[in-house]
């Protein structure tokens, strides 16, 4: 086991270094010049951007730049800011609890609706309560999350006034958003949920602790309940990064001061080291993530652990 | 092996006899069926639907509610909504069979290399495609969108190039299980070379797969292009495409809401459609395909 965690990390730093070799390239076939939107080159002399680009080290060669930016970034400096010339790292890191609690949020509250709605239709599979309970969580994962967030917004921003439309006013301002983010995440951990159990519930070890005198209860969460969640567990670390992507969008409808929001302005502004280094990120949260989850599974189920440990 | 072939072959001929009972029967299939022939419909006659051109402004009658001002009303230009959201649906559906095209192919081809022949082709193809995964998809599309500049072409390439990769996963699975059947068998001792293997005998026993696949990502196809022109790096204005007009509704949700309702309706129904229809095909096609 841990050698198949340590060779699961080596791979997550390998793709980690991938992504910085294919951002790089991506940002290095941007259209847009930096310094031409620092200094227009009709009102400042040459000598003068000549020499902003001896700063900035845009004079020298693409492989150069390349790794100086990563051993930069390995240090945790990712630049600065081309507009503000604030440091990259003290602008995310002042936006990134913001995205944070929003996905956290999000991601603890559909776990909260999901699991206990898995179970139930599982329970009572084949019955109108289950089938209404699966094509409702479906169904709102067929709405794109941008025309949620606005739904949400008409209803209960503009019509009922319960929440404030969009900005950061405190806790009250999360509620539409937390919400955008997590009915459409509804229906997929629903449908694993209520799988994993109905799998479960037909394995020759609930046979046993029923034969054992256990009551429906007492099987039903501590067995079924138990071994279905496996799954559902390590979705949790797959999915975190999938909902910090999501909240790009959302961040930015509902004006939150998160990273998203932070992503865009600076996408629109072609502020570079921003955009990579928000970019590098997520992609190392996302890395991370998924090797958690991959380690997490083997460790919650011997299954998994006895066939790794075979298989290599 | 054998039994199993031979069982399939039973399968195959049942289905083919009772092919008209299965699909009348299939509730899900028969309601993607309908949805998708009605927003065919809508994209193929738009010109008969809509009441005006979609550009066409009319400024004395600006952001009219519904039924006054047309059937879902007028927009910030006094443009007819109804005829808007009817010519959007051809933008939708060009745009998500365009991406859907581009990552089958990409996909597939990459899925049958990968698959067929092992190695070192097939932990090249993996490393990419973990790299691919190494960012959340609309991440990864924003920065690609970013590289190239706004446009709806652009979009259309940075989605398929993110979406790709779960062909190649799916069908490199299946290549593999296909490599060492008899049929491929036979086909190597005949002489085939390899490219002909891989296209001629491999890839048409994937078809139902790809089939399942592709109708089931289309609707992400068109989601994800409608949010990144939502968000204004796509299509551009007067463009009628769904996202753009949601995003100008945005700007009204105090004085016309209707704008922001009817597009994400038409974006829901269209999605709903493809989803009903892909999960009714594999149901069809193979109730234990894994998609």
């Amino acid at each position: 086991m841990l050698e198949y965690s340590v060779r699961r990390l080596a791979l997550g730093v390998l793709t980690v270094l991938a992504v910085t070799l294919v951002l790089f390239s991506v940002m290095q076939l941007m259209p847009g010049d930096p310094i031409r939107l620092l200094a227009d080159p009709g009102r400042v002399p040459p000598h003068r951007i000549e020499e902003l680009q001896r700063q900035w080290g845009l004079d020298r060669p693409v492989a150069v730049q390349y790794l100086y930016w990563l051993g930069n970034l390995a240090r945790g400096n990712f630049g600065h800011s081309i507009i503000s010339g604030q440091s990259v790292s003290v602008l995310i890191a002042s936006r990134l609890p913001f995205t944070l609690v929003l996905a956290l949020t999000s991601l603890l509250l559909h776990y909260l609706l999901a699991v206990p709605l898995g179970l139930l239709a599982a329970v009572r599979s084949g019955s109108r309560l289950d089938r209404a309970i699966v094509v409702i969580t479906t169904a709102l994962r067929t709405i794109p999350g941008f025309w949620l967030a606005i739904l949400l917004m008409l209803l209960f921003a503009i019509r009922l006034r319960w929440f404030p439309i969009s900005g950061y006013q405190g806790l009250s301002s999360l509620v539409l958003p937390v919400a955008t983010l997590t009915l459409p995440m509804l229906g997929g951990t629903v449908r694993l949920t209520r799988a994993e159990v109905l799998e479960t519930i037909g394995e020759r070890f609930v046979l046993t602790a029923y034969a054992k005198g256990l009551g429906h209860r007492a099987v039903r969460l501590r067995h079924v309940l138990r071994n279905a969640l496996i799954p559902v567990t390590v979705m949790f670390f797959l999915s975190l990064p999938w909902v910090v992507g999501g909240s790009v969008i959302i961040e930015n409808i509902f004006a939150w001061p998160g990273m998203g929001r932070l992503l865009w302005g600076s996408i629109t502004n072609q502020d570079l080291p921003v955009v990579q280094g928000i970019i590098m990120v997520i992609a190392i949260l996302t890395v991370v993530c998924n090797t958690i989850g991959d380690v997490i599974s083997g460790l919650l189920d011997p299954r998994v652990r006895i066939e790794l440990e075979e298989g290599r | 092996m054998k039994l199993e072939l031979a069982q399939r072959e039973v399968n195959g001929s049942r289905n083919a006899r009772s092919w008209r009972t299965i699909l009348l029967g299939n509730g899900q299939l028969m309601a993607g069926v309908f949805i998708f022939a009605l927003v065919m419909a809508v994209a193929l006659f738009a010109d008969g639907l809509a009441l005006r051109p979609y550009d066409a402004m009319d400024l004395g009658n600006r952001l009219q509610p519904p039924g006054t001002g047309g059937p879902l009303g007028t927009d910030q230009f006094g443009r007819d909504l109804f005829s808007r959201v009817v010519y959007g649906s051809r933008i939708a559906l060009r745009v998500g069979l365009i991406v859907v095209t581009i990552e089958t192919v990409l996909g597939v081809t990459m899925g049958l290399f990968a698959g067929y022949y092992g190695g070192w082709v097939d932990r090249v193809i993996a490393s990419v495609t973990d790299v691919t995964w190494a960012l959340p998809p609309i991440v990864l599309a924003l920065a690609i969108v970013t590289a190239l500049g706004p446009s709806l072409n652009n979009v259309i390439i940075a989605i398929a190039l993110v979406s790709w990769a779960g062909y190649a996963r799916l069908i490199r699975t299946k290549t593999q299980g296909l490599k060492n059947m008899p049929f491929v068998e036979a086909a190597r001792a005949l002489g085939e070379s390899d490219l002909s293997i891989m296209f001629r005998y491999i890839l048409p026993n994937t078809f139902g797969l790809v089939i399942v696949l592709a109708t089931l990502s289309l609707p992400g196809a068109i989601l994800s292009t409608t949010a990144l022109s939502f968000l204004g790096l796509g299509s551009q204005p007067p463009a009628p495409d769904w996202g753009v007009i949601l995003n100008e509704g945005i700007r009204h949700l105090y004085d016309a809401p209707w704008i922001s309702v009817f597009p994400g309706l038409a974006i829901v129904c269209t999605a709903l459609g493809f989803n009903l229809l892909g999960e009714g095909l594999r149901d069809v096609l193979d109730p234990r395909m894994k998609v």
